[in-house]
């Protein structure tokens, strides 16, 4: 009842968009694909829910064949493509109404799935989609995914663009439809969003480069991290990047992410050379990795 | 038994699986209308400009050449030049301006677009004509617009044939009596059109125009529309069949276009008093088939295109084509044997045809059927070609 996806390839002309893709998301699983814009995300799940054919490799998305039984899995799956797609000048009842009858169901049949969503918009369901902001667009782009009620859930970068309340929100509304038995394969640019899944796969340039729960991929990660902060946050990043000792500096908020290349390592050295840079308040603290970091190191 | 039969039919009718798939389409339908009628900047250019056009270009595009901008240089000064000028002057085709000193006067006047037609009279004209029974007149005609030079070109000779004919009959009276000229009138009658109103032969061309454009561009546009705001992507991934969901985007347009049709003809009716001599039922089955033509084309447009702009230019394109070569303006019996045959492919052209020849004619089924027949190959080659270029899967 899950997907899986075996040596999944696909280019456009010169662009190799995927290349020998293989994962599988298990029955009842809140899958996470995690990459930066133009890593691929899109194109998988364009092959998925059978919009695009790939060139080579085999897929199946609820036990049914991405090629041979496409027309099958257009009634199990519900995509909520990346950009706002429903019709605008149409209200939010009409627009779901117009999807429930596609789908040759109506609201009232499904109508227990989508509740915990739709009272959430509900006393606005006479405006037009158009008018909505972008929360009440995504929640309404949700309930449409959800109106026929599909045993695969395909979200495609569903928060991007969102504020940071309607992402928790979001979040906790996956969870609760995962416990109704559906099946969600989520894509993400935002890492902070990756420990919310089950398992996560990190994507880049059309390769997969790991494949595990975020706490495996977090604990695995073979560095010890510094928090590194001073006055001057310029000067700061310059300054370690020159050191002729680091492994990987990334600016992480308000500190800096440090990492070094040796095993013995002692932080009052690295402080001794940034006073020497003329930085004042430094601060040098051990961290724990979080995904991006991991990200990061894999991408390198 | 009676009972059962019809248990049976309604069963046919109305089993769950037919019945869920008319209700499919009815409700696309029902969204397309809403969607139409809530689109504040489409509605008037859907029912508005059309009749508009109607009724402007109806008035305006007329061959008839008038006021014609005349002059003349009368180098004669005789009671026959002026003769000829009164002619001129008497006719309604032409306003006689002014007359000129000299060729040179005349000549910068007609660079500057003042006249468009200068006579020149020479200095012996009334001798010649006298003594040797025939003079020269030196006309110059503006022919930029050549068709409009060509048809002045006739009205100019007319009107000199007339006042040589009365010329003749003077000069003849002082010699030989017997060899007077027959002159053979011509009474010409026209048919179905007696009083060779440009109106009534314009009217129903001009409808065909609107009908034509308005429905192929907004069917063009409108399921390119749905690729740009990014809803096609979401119906294709539903179980919608591709037949439902094209059946129901062309419905509206089609019935819009059928409502085009009523409206010119009410109009056509009340304000330009053209006839509907044929059978209206006839002209409205006609107009259904064909509007069918055109909105596969307008679904195999917008197929290949990504873009709204893309499909207008396109459509913009055929349309310009298909009108120049309808016959609607110029005679398709004038153009080069090449267009002709092109023209064979052009289903405005037997639009136009039939439309005249139903409301101005009252051609019957039989008369029309080569065109029906024509035109309902076209219907189904065209939304052939447009379901099978269109595709859920990329």
């Amino acid at each position: 009842m899950g997907i899986t996806v075996s040596n999944i390839s696909k280019s456009y002309k010169d662009v190799k968009a995927l290349q020998n893709i293989s994962f599988d998301v298990k029955p009842n699983e809140l899958f996470g694909l995690i990459g930066p814009d133009g890593a691929g995300k899109t194109t998988l799940f364009r092959i998925l829910t059978t919009l695009l054919i790939a060139n080579e490799g085999q897929a199946t998305v609820a036990d049914l064949d991405v090629l041979k039984d496409f027309k099958e899995i257009r009634k199990h799956v519900g995509y909520m493509p990346g950009r706002f797609s429903l019709y605008q000048d149409l209200t939010i009842e009409e627009n779901l109404t117009f999807f429930a009858t596609i789908f040759g169901t109506t609201i009232e049949e499904n109508y227990e799935l989508i509740k915990d969503i739709y009272v959430q918009i509900e006393p606005f369901k006479d405006r037009r989609a158009g008018k909505l902001s972008g929360g009440m667009k995504q929640k309404l782009a949700l309930c449409c995914a959800l109106i026929h009620k599909p045993k695969v859930l395909f979200l495609d970068e569903p928060t991007t663009g969102v504020d940071p309340v309607s992402r928790k929100e979001f979040w906790e509304m996956l969870k609760r439809l995962q416990q109704k038995g559906i099946t969600i394969l989520v894509s993400t640019p935002y890492m902070d969003e990756a420990a919310l899944c089950d398992r996560i796969a990190l994507i880049q340039d059309g390769k997969i480069l790991q494949i595990d729960t975020p706490e495996a991929i977090v604990n695995q990660y073979p560095k010890t991290i510094y928090n590194v902060s001073a006055n001057n946050m310029y000067l700061l990043i310059n300054s370690l990047k020159a050191y002729p000792h680091q492994h990987s500096v990334y600016p992480f908020g308000e500190f800096v992410h440090y990492t070094d290349t040796r095993e013995g390592f002692n932080p009052e050295e690295l402080e001794q050379y940034l006073e020497v840079q003329n930085l004042l308040n430094i601060r040098i603290e051990k961290t724990e990795a979080t995904i991006e970091d991991s990200f990061m190191e894999l991408a390198k | 038994m009676r009972k059962d039969y019809y248990k049976n039919l309604y069963s046919l009718f109305y089993s769950p699986y037919s019945f869920k798939i008319m209700r499919t389409i009815l409700f696309i339908i029902q969204k397309e209308f809403k969607q139409i009628f809530r689109n504040k900047g489409m509605l008037p250019i859907i029912f508005v400009l059309p009749l508009l056009q109607l009724v402007i270009l109806s008035n305006a595009a007329t061959f008839e050449v008038k006021n014609i901008k005349f002059s003349y240089i009368d180098s004669n000064h005789s009671m026959s030049s002026r003769a000829l000028i009164e002619k001129f002057q008497a006719s309604t085709y032409f306003n006689v301006l002014t007359d000129f000193p000299s060729e040179v006067l005349a000549s910068s006047a007609m660079l500057k677009g003042e006249v468009d037609v200068v006579l020149n009279i020479p200095a012996h004209f009334e001798r010649d004509l006298q003594k040797e029974k025939k003079a020269k007149l030196g006309i110059t005609i503006n022919a930029i617009d050549g068709a409009a030079a060509g048809v002045t070109n006739v009205y100019i000779s007319q009107i000199i044939q007339s006042y040589n004919k009365n010329i003749q009959t003077d000069l003849m009276q002082f010699s030989d009596m017997q060899i007077r000229p027959v002159n053979i009138e011509t009474i010409p009658l026209f048919w179905y059109n007696e009083t060779l109103n440009y109106k009534t032969f314009m009217v129903p061309g001009i409808l065909v125009l609107l009908v034509t454009m308005i429905t192929l561009f907004l069917s063009g546009m409108n399921i390119v529309r749905e690729k740009e705001i990014g809803t096609l992507e979401q119906i294709n991934v539903t179980p919608i069949k591709k037949s439902q969901f094209i059946i129901g985007k062309l419905f509206p347009f089609w019935a819009i276009g059928m409502g085009l049709l009523t409206i010119g003809l009410i109009l056509a009716r009340l304000i330009f008093d053209v006839p509907m001599v044929g059978s209206v039922i006839l002209m409205y089955s006609y107009t259904s088939i064909f509007i069918l033509v055109i909105l596969g084309m307008g679904l195999f447009i917008s197929n290949f295109t990504d873009t709204q702009q893309q499909a207008m230019f396109i459509a913009w394109f055929f349309v310009v084509i298909f009108i120049l070569m309808s016959g609607l303006f110029t005679p398709i019996e004038s153009m080069p044997k090449w267009a002709q045959n092109i023209t064979e492919f052009n289903p405005i052209k037997y639009f136009v045809e039939v439309m005249r020849m139903v409301m101005l004619k009252g051609s019957g089924f039989m008369d029309i059927l080569p065109q029906l027949i024509k035109t309902l190959i076209y219907a189904i080659i065209m939304n052939g070609l447009a379901v099978w270029s269109y595709k859920k899967t990329t």
